[in-house]
């Protein structure tokens, strides 16, 4: 294996020797660092069973977390549902060739793309007049058109990554519009768009959090009600952390393999909202089309484009 | 409009701290960033993992989480700096992250052939790194580096839930104040983010577009 990269030659014997100094001194390093926070976790109490760590061995408190997860999960759940539904919508109505369909569906993808999620949420939870059952659906729904704007995006990166020539032949064939749509760029388009599907899940996973603002059932709001009773805050929050963590290492892995498999290594990701995006877009597809056309064989061809 | 105009001064002021907080957590995260970066470019193993590890866990947890343990998490440990800077610690070590990840493509986006051409034309390391790589690093970056800054503002919402008075705040006790102009609100500072968005996606653009030419 070559080591040789942009940055640095492959190394020869004097720079390897220099090389595994460094690597000693960081291992050392990170062992004092660990040394370290965990003398600071000691002395502040934080490694105590009582008070701290025994509602994560409680079973009350495990079921507590555990009906938490469910719903956020349910939400991640419904959220990316939603948003596919809506993504394929606005990203298909972008694409359309009647300015009256089009235009709007830019104005709403735009204007979701750019607005931080918390308000998008919070405003729909005032108009249930802040209804603490309601609180579920609001930050559905908040997520729903977030993470919809983004997908949109993405349907039609994917769609226009579908090499040209596809449906002109379909075209040629005398199929229609829709059928070009759902027979022949759809099915190819899904295949280049998977892997970025699935770091949106990562995505609106991590933003079920903020249900914790709006007092909305999920881990956030369990964590709230376990360090309230124990005054527990750094455990829980490291708790909360350690859940959500596993659960988007377990996509990101899954989403890692559908890139290898599919993509041939490439992702698709989408623009920065307004004038850059509009800009990028145009080489991103360029990109795209010819990674694309390459017929995602590349499986073994590493980082480099 | 009364809403609007009426609080127009309070609604100033939350920006101005949504745009104290964008600074100050995008200097911590391009700090991060680029030490984490250049972790993983390393030739150096252990460096390249710590980074690896870095990234994938920073990347991989709910900002709103670590602003919890930053917030009420650290002064249990007897370290218990300001609000503000428990809440940029936690938005630059999470915006680092990203930061990392988009500098590391940039310099991995450029081919091989471009070192090995400046090395065999005799160039030295600094030259082939100040006259070759890095300009070409630059370039590739202002993008992604530009969507990072724009989530960054978008997430500087999330400081409201910690009483930090910045735009969403602002709005949030607007909407309970004037319930019956909750739409005009909501406009009001959805287009107050959205220039500020703008803003960075147009310089971004612009940038972009003068190095494209020197090319």
């Amino acid at each position: 294996m070559s080591q040789s990269t942009v940055l640095y030659d492959t190394p020869g014997p004097r720079a390897r020797r220099t090389y595994r100094i460094i690597g000693v001194v960081a291992v050392l390093a990170l062992l004092v660092l660990g040394f370290v926070v965990i003398n600071i976790l000691y002395e502040n109490g934080q490694l105590e069973y009582e008070g701290v760590w025994e509602p994560f061995v409680t079973p009350a408190y495990l079921e507590l977390l555990w009906g938490g997860l469910l719903d956020t999960l349910k939400a991640a759940a419904l959220a990316i549902l939603g948003a596919l539904a809506f993504g394929v919508l606005f990203g298909i109505g972008k694409l359309s060739e009647h300015r009256l369909i089009r235009w709007p569906c830019w104005l709403v993808v735009e204007f979701f793309r750019a607005v931080p999620l918390l308000i998008l949420i919070i405003f729909i939870w005032s108009l249930y007049s802040l209804q603490l059952d309601r609180s579920f659906h609001a930050l559905v729904i908040g997520l729903v058109l977030y993470n919809g704007s983004v997908l949109a995006e993405v349907f039609r990166a994917g769609i226009n990554a579908v090499p040209k020539g596809q449906a002109e032949a379909a075209y040629a064939l005398g199929m229609r519009k829709y059928q070009v749509m759902t027979a022949i760029l759809m099915p190819q388009a899904v295949k280049i768009m998977l892997p970025s599907i699935i770091s949106q899940c990562i995505v609106a996973l991590k933003d079920t959090s903020l249900g914790y603002v709006i007092l909305a059932p999920g881990l956030t709001k369990v964590g709230r009600e376990i360090w309230r009773e124990f005054g527990n805050y750094l455990a829980t929050a490291l708790v909360l952390l350690v859940i959500y963590l596993v659960i988007n290492l377990i996509l990101d892995l899954i989403g890692r393999w559908v890139e290898r498999r599919y993509t041939g290594g490439r992702r698709l990701d989408v623009g920065a909202p307004g004038a850059l995006g509009e800009q990028d877009a145009v080489a991103q597809v360029e990109a795209a089309r010819k990674a694309a056309t390459k017929g995602g064989a590349g499986t073994g061809a590493g980082g480099f484009q | 409009m009364d809403a609007l105009t009426e609080n127009w001064d309070l609604i100033l002021d939350g920006f101005l701290n949504t745009l104290q907080l964008l600074l100050g957590a995008g200097a911590l995260a391009l700090v991060v960033g680029t030490l984490i970066a250049l972790f993983r470019v390393s030739p150096v193993p252990v460096l390249r993992g710590t980074g690896a590890v870095y990234v994938t866990i920073f990347r991989n947890s709910p900002l709103l989480v670590l602003l919890l343990i930053t917030y009420y998490g650290l002064p249990q440990l007897g370290i218990n700096p300001s609000f503000y800077w428990k809440i940029i610690l936690a938005m630059g070590l999470y915006t680092g992250a990203f930061v990392a990840e988009s500098l590391r493509s940039g310099i991995n986006g450029i081919p091989l052939g471009q070192a090995e051409a400046s090395r065999s034309l005799g160039f030295t390391f600094g030259q082939s790194m100040t006259q070759v790589v890095l300009p070409q690093a630059f370039r590739n970056v202002v993008p992604p580096l530009a969507s990072v800054f724009i989530a960054l503002t978008k997430n500087t919402s999330l400081a409201m839930s910690f009483g930090v008075a910045e735009a969403a705040f602002r709005m949030k006790g607007l909407v309970n104040d004037y319930a019956t102009e909750r739409w005009t609100i909501f406009i009001g500072i959805a287009l107050g983010y959205i220039i500020i968005v703008e803003a960075i996606s147009l310089g971004a653009a612009l940038l972009e577009r003068r190095w494209r030419a020197e090319r």
